[in-house]
């Protein structure tokens, strides 16, 4: 097959910027853990409230430099009773659903969490700046998505 | 000209799409009223209903049937007429899609599917939704078949040779498609249906999910290829060249069969039940789109160059004045192709796999898919109805028509910029998709979003009535060739189908072997979901009950 000079090298340069990029997607991903949301454990979203952790949603503190936040998303808030964490400490964010898919998306940082019924997302973030985040959520889920939201308090220590 | 019976098919097709549009675009007028708190809806209809209806009618039914409009025409034009039997399975074809669009917009008029045109389970919208559904998709495989009955009794009759590129890529793009709604078809026919009528209780929502955007992308490449094929084979005859490199063209589409299918998941990023490799494995082979996607814009460029330097072009850009710019026909594809430039940009953003947290299901993927499906798609549609709708009538396309068609390109052009940058900005920013306009009670945050001067409440508005507007110019064009506009009687007033010659001479015959391309697709496909499927049906949670949350 014939191809022309010029295409040759357009499709050489374009292939190579390709590899290039996702080779830093890539390292930045596996090497560095720079993921985005996920985790593979399951639940019965009919038992969502008796099953640990979710049980007894809020934050919890893990050790000195890890908090865990446990909230259950539903039409139409999140039950999640004062969400408050320090600054710069790492907080593992763990969510499920107990009816429809929703998000726990938090504005102005990199948490945007699908929630699926039968899943547990789990999301870790370091907060680096104190103050009141508004946490939304972007999944239609309902004649109520676009009033549900929460807040988490973000607090120097 | 083609058959008249031909024709015929390919006008109620058109038709069809035209309906659906009018109906779907005004569906987005409100929309951006609603969301600006501008315009209160009686209690009986919702922002939801509204945004489920211009989903599906704009995103699936006005593309589709405009699609096999367009394909009836070409592979009439191609191939030659029809035979009784092609001609009857594409009329079945036409007619169960056509009864699936009804009984799935009467649901969702009546307020039974505010599921979204993603219908994501557990949300359940009453079970005769998801039959109509299934009767579309059903439709659209009958009026496949018939074309590709069609192409197989030309190539018996013309054993060992190529078919001409425009029934290549059209039957490139129906086995890209046949592939693509098996995993549409077995979510709907053996998860939702059975669960939607009660026969079954619970739905595995994360299986659901997957197989449909096993779906889900490469329906935009169903979307897309018929648009590449107006710019690969009828943009060089507006300029009076030939198709740049037949085998190029060729090998860029069958790419697409292999690298539009197995790289759902990233549009599940940034969800559970999918471990980051398979994620990632995913997000490397949708970037290898970006092959035919640069093969396509070279050969464009290409093309422009030839004709522009045919007509006398000098320099290195001088070809570029020499196009011709006050061809209706050409300039609205050519704008068209312009939108595509920032559309592949942010697909690009949106695909890579950390960027997609921050614009995951906010408004920036609504300005997205208005630059990539509402305008070089769409608009390249728009550019084809121009000529298409006169050539099937036999009616001329009259020099107010013609300027008709400019006004309506260029608002339609103004109205997505103002739009869809405001959306994109506004994703950024934070703000959510899918919303009726809300302050989040006044919060602060919320606020902030609509501060700019671009991101504010009017600036959407404004955009979205002028693109209203666009589409009421555009329905009293088609309207006019389709009904009123005077029959061309000379030869010099009848409106032709402008396709370009293709010079097959160094085209390679393996190009034209569809079971290479069909298996390397399965490997391919194979590949990236076996594995976690079966993982994800092995390890699944309790399924979940339906819910009628609106
Ligand atoms: C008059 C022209 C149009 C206007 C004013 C318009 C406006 C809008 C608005 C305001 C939204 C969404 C908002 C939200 O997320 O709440 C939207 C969504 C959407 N639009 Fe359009 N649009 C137009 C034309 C089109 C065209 C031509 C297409 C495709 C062919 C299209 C496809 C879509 C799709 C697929 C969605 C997403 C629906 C969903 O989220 O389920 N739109 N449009
Ligand atoms: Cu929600
Ligand atoms: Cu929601």
């Amino acid at each position: 097959m014939h191809l022309h000079k010029y295409e040759k090298i357009w499709l050489t340069l374009g292939i190579a910027s390709l590899i290039v990029f996702l080779s830093v997607v890539g390292v930045s991903a596996f090497s560095q853990n720079h993921t985005p949301a996920g985790g593979m454990e399951t639940i019965d979203p009919k038992k969502v409230n008796e099953t640990a952790p979710f049980d007894n949603p809020g934050v919890t503190q893990l050790d000195d430099d890890t908090y865990q936040a446990t909230i259950v998303a539903m039409a139409f808030g999140y039950n999640a009773p004062e969400l408050r964490v320090p600054v710069g400490k790492e907080v593992i964010f763990k969510v499920t659903s107990t009816d429809v898919v929703h998000s726990f998306t938090i504005d102005n940082t990199k948490v945007n969490m699908m929630v699926v019924p039968g899943r547990i997302t789990t999301k870790s973030y370091t907060f680096e700046k104190p103050g009141t985040y508004l946490i939304l959520c972007n999944e239609y889920c309902g004649t109520g998505h676009h009033m549900m939201y929460t807040e988490i308090e973000v607090y120097e220590e | 000209m083609i058959a008249l019976q031909d024709r015929k098919l390919a006008l109620w097709n058109i038709g069809v799409a035209y309906v659906a549009f009018l109906i779907g675009t005004l569906c987005g007028l409100l929309q951006v009223f609603i969301r600006n708190d501008a315009l209160q809806l009686p209690a009986w209809l919702d922002y939801y209903q509204i945004l489920t209806a211009h989903g599906v009618l704009l995103a699936l039914i006005f593309t589709t049937f405009f699609i096999f409009g367009f394909f009836i025409t070409g592979m009439s034009k191609s191939l030659g007429s029809f035979g009784p039997k092609v001609r009857l399975f594409s009329w079945i074809g036409f007619w169960v899609t056509l009864l699936g669009t009804v009984m799935a917009t009467v649901m969702i008029i009546s307020g039974q599917a505010s599921v979204m045109y993603t219908f994501y389970a557990p949300l359940q919208a009453s079970g005769f939704f998801y039959v109509g559904l299934a009767l579309v998709i059903i439709g659209t495989w009958i009026s496949s078949f018939a074309l590709v009955g069609h192409y197989h009794v030309w190539r018996k009759k013309h054993k060992g040779q190529l078919s001409p590129l425009f029934a290549f890529m059209t039957i490139t793009t129906i086995i890209m498609w046949i592939i693509a709604c098996l995993g549409v078809v077995a979510t709907v026919l053996f998860q939702y249906i059975p669960w939607a009528f009660g026969w079954t209780d619970t739905i595995d929502v994360e299986l659901s999910r997957s197989l449909f955007w096993y779906f889900g992308h490469p329906l935009v490449y169903f979307w897309l290829l018929p648009a590449y094929m107006a710019w690969y084979l009828i943009v060089p005859k507006l300029l009076g060249v030939k198709v740049f490199s037949d085998s190029l063209a060729r090998l860029s589409f069958v790419l697409f069969i292999l690298f539009s299918i197995p790289v759902g998941f990233h549009h599940q990023l940034t969800e559970p039940g999918i471990s980051n490799f398979w994620k990632f494995l995913q997000v490397v082979l949708t970037f290898m789109v970006i092959v035919p996607s640069l093969m396509t814009a070279f050969s464009m460029f290409a093309t422009f160059e030839i004709a522009g330097r045919k007509n006398g072009g000098k320099g290195l850009f001088g070809w570029f004045t020499k196009l011709p710019w006050k061809d209706i026909r050409f300039t609205s594809i050519f704008i068209a192709m312009a939108f595509f430039i920032p559309g592949g940009a942010g697909g690009i953003i949106n695909a890579s796999f950390q960027l997609n947290e921050v614009v995951h299901n906010t408004l920036w993927i609504v300005g997205h898919f208005h630059i990539t499906v509402g305008t070089p798609v769409a608009m390249t549609f728009m550019g084809i109805t121009f000529w298409l709708i006169p050539y099937l009538t036999g009616r001329k396309f009259t020099k107010s028509m013609k300027v008709l068609g400019l006004v309506q390109i260029i608002t339609w052009s103004i109205g997505m910029v103002l739009m869809s940058t405001a959306q994109h900005l506004l994703g950024l920013l934070g703000a959510p998709r899918r919303t009726a306009y809300s302050s989040y009670n006044d919060h602060p945050a919320a606020l902030e979003w609509f501060d700019g001067i671009l991101t504010n409440h009017v600036t959407m508005a404004v955009g979205g009535s002028i693109l209203f507007v666009s589409a009421m110019i555009l329905i009293y064009i088609v309207v006019m060739t389709m009904f009123l506009s005077p029959k061309a009687v000379e030869t010099k007033d009848m409106v032709d189908f402008p396709l370009a010659e293709s010079d097959m001479s160094n085209t390679p015959k393996w190009l034209e072997n569809w079971w290479i391309w069909i298996g390397l697709a399965a490997a391919l496909i194979a590949l990236a979901y076996a594995i976690p499927i079966t993982h994800m049906i092995q390890n699944a949670p309790p399924g979940s009950e339906g819910f009628k949350t609106w």
